[in-house]
């Protein structure tokens, strides 16, 4: 895409005079704006409704700004609001969400990373099937992994258990891990490994001291794509987890539809800000590692 | 002494592909194989398995007498320069070159003094903490170098080490690894493509097409006797003339005749008396078809030719012309009289004439 744009702009801009670029460029900033404005729109209902009071959000428009800014929702939606009997708000399942998601996307980066190596640069007999079947694995939707994994845990006998949703997140990131590792090593040409081997280095000294401290890009890719994931997940969140290690997104449900008579819009709201909060702030810190990451492959030597 | 590496019988199978097969060389301490052929003959391969990177199918090496045929790359006392030089990116310099050590337990002092004493060799003590992503190809080539300098192993492995620099690096570095072989003493085999490179290098090369040796020997018997019609054509800038001629017997001596467009054949006689078949390939390097004024053996043929082409390339001028319905070049003087279309007197010595035979393309003489 680029591209294109690249060659064009300069033919483009020899047959334009001043004044239609001008023109141009005033419409294109007006039409990026809208845009802006039309996907900032959720965002903005959400952030002001979460800060009006009940009653002005009965009264008001659900687009204007709130008369009176209040963070009682935001309390509320923190440490009391009640999902179903228990009335701690998110809290406490914000940390089971922290205590699932850390643990899960170092392990599965990890072993991903481990994985990405091994079949990009250590060939064996039957790579190209396994990696093909990994590949498969990103692809199995997750209701159906559900029954068996049910019972995978069940026999482990961490049903139920803050371990047991780290283990099924693992499990399932690793398709993707070892496809992010595995296409970023496969570009670092073999003749690294050869020479390491010559040098002396056995397998893990080579993961260890030469391809771990390449992959800073993909590792932030990776952990990225894992977080987000893991974090966001409600389906596996919902089907293996039993009162106290519930993650923050069923916290979240449990929230919104388990209230009875009026629904406080305004803790909802202030919940779901909550929750999404930590993947939003990773975009914000290492976003520009992500689109780098994405696009950085070829590793000059 | 026992050779330093000593191949013996080697195949390598890919599944059912053979890329290399029944090959055996030999070096002794101090030699300087290089192994020589087209791209996808197998010489990189065979210098893998040399290393240990590749394992082998069938057959035996050894490596200073010993039998290495199933031990690992780091176990064989070998040091390797890459193609792609292959530094590890995220170290400095000094950490690439001393890679090698740390992963060996040497301790600090030992790798400290050594370290010093490649890059005061290798005049890179300047380089030693920028990472490779900040050096030039040049340097480049220098680092990886070291890296294996301050192995002091038995064998240093070298595949093409020199493809990825310009043309006037090419040629310094290739003087510069030719000194240091002569200052360390030590042995070595190098991969190329380049058979200027293999020439000017080797004591010993290894001539191979197809994963079969072709040829083994000294530079001077590989350019001289050609075994044959592949190496022939292989070795030599510009390649040796390879001629479609008949002879016959007469008067006790071989008559060898050569066809021309125009007119009669040449006929030239062979001053060895050979014994030949009826049809032959004769191999005659450029440079043993001069200028009649300039020719240094008494024994030189002065035949007439209409020369096609003429090509002046600053010391010499290459002339082209047809001869038995193929391109012949000549070497002449610069300050040849030659013009294309017009008829030159040329002087063919053929005291290190190569006959072939034309089915089998093996040497005759």
């Amino acid at each position: 895409m680029t591209d294109i744009s690249h060659t064009r702009s300069p033919s483009m801009a020899r047959n334009q005079s001043p004044t239609v670029k001008l023109v141009l460029r005033v419409v294109l900033y007006i039409l990026l704006g809208l845009f802006a404005l039309f996907y900032l729109m959720p965002l903005f209902v959400m952030i002001t409704t979460s800060l009006k009071s009940l009653d002005e959000i009965r009264t008001g428009d659900l687009i204007s700004l709130p008369r009176e800014v209040t963070l009682d929702a935001w309390k509320t939606a923190w440490a009391t609001a009640c999902t179903g009997i228990q009335c701690e708000g998110v809290r406490p399942f914000f940390w089971n969400s922290v205590l699932i998601a850390i643990p899960a996307v170092m392990i599965s980066t990890l072993v991903g990373a481990l994985n990405g190596y091994v079949v990009a640069q250590w060939r064996f007999k039957g790579a190209n099937i396994f990696f093909a079947l990994m590949l498969f694995g990103c692809f199995i939707p997750f209701q159906v992994v559900l029954l068996p994994m049910a019972r995978v845990l069940g026999i482990m006998g961490i049903a139920g258990t803050i371990p047991g949703l780290i283990f099924v997140h693992v499990i399932y990131g690793l398709g993707f891990t070892t496809l992010f590792f595995r296409n970023y090593y496969v570009s670092i040409p073999d003749e690294l490994t050869k020479a390491a081997k010559v040098d002396g280095a056995g397998f893990f000294r080579i993961f260890w001291s030469i391809f771990l401290p390449l992959s800073l890009p993909i590792i932030v890719v990776t952990v990225i794509w894992q977080f987000t994931q893991i974090w966001n997940d409600f389906l596996f969140g919902v089907s293996f987890s039993q009162a106290g290690t519930q993650p923050v997104t069923v916290a979240l449900n449990n929230i919104v539809n388990s209230t009875t008579g009026v629904k406080e819009y305004n803790v909802d709201m202030a919940a779901a800000i909550i929750a999404a909060l930590p993947t939003l702030l990773v975009y914000v810190v290492a976003g520009k590692y992500f689109i780098r990451g994405l696009t950085a492959g070829s590793v000059k030597g | 002494m026992a050779p330093i590496l000593e191949v013996k019988n080697l195949f390598k199978n890919y599944g059912a592909t053979e890329v290399l097969k029944d090959i055996n060389v030999s070096i002794e301490e101090g030699d300087f194989l290089v192994l020589v052929g087209p791209s996808g003959c197998g010489k990189s391969t065979l210098l893998n398995c040399i290393a240990g990177l590749e394992p082998i199918s069938g057959g035996e090496l050894f490596i200073g007498g010993q039998n290495m045929t199933n031990v690992s790359p780091k176990d064989r006392d070998i040091a390797m320069v890459f193609q792609s030089y292959a530094l590890y990116p995220t170290m400095t310099v000094a950490k690439n070159i001393t890679f090698g050590m740390k992963v060996r337990g040497i301790d600090q002092a030992t790798q400290d003094a050594k370290l010093k004493q490649v890059a005061a060799q290798l005049q890179i003590e300047p380089l030693l903490h920028r990472k490779p992503g900040q050096l030039s190809g040049g340097q480049r080539q220098r680092v990886a170098m070291g890296r294996a300098l301050v192995r002091d192993p038995k064998l240093f492995l070298f595949d093409e080490p020199l493809s990825n620099l310009d043309a006037k690096l090419r040629v310094e570095m290739r003087t510069e690894i030719k000194a240091l072989h002569q200052n360390l003493g030590a042995s070595m085999v190098y991969v190329t493509h380049d058979q200027i490179e293999a020439m000017t290098l080797a004591t010993k090369i290894v001539v191979m097409k197809g994963g079969i040796i072709q040829q083994i020997g000294s530079p001077a018997e590989i350019y001289n006797r050609p075994a044959n019609l592949f190496v022939a054509d292989f070795m030599g800038s510009p390649a040796m003339n390879l001629i479609p001629a008949k002879t016959r017997r007469d008067n006790g001596g071989t008559v060898i005749e050569i066809a021309r467009k125009e007119g009669d054949p040449i006929v030239l006689t062979d001053p060895k008396n050979a014994d030949l078949p009826e049809d032959v390939i004769l191999g005659v390097r450029p440079e043993d078809i001069a200028d009649p004024a300039s020719r240094t053996r008494d024994d030189a043929q002065v035949a007439e030719c209409v020369i096609d082409i003429v090509e002046p390339a600053g010391a010499d001028t290459y002339v082209v012309m047809q001869l038995g319905g193929k391109h012949v070049t000549a070497r002449l003087h610069a300050e040849t009289t030659a013009k294309a279309g017009v008829a030159q007197p040329l002087a063919f010595d053929l005291g290190k004439v190569s006959y072939f035979a034309p089915e089998t393309g093996q040497r005759l003489n």
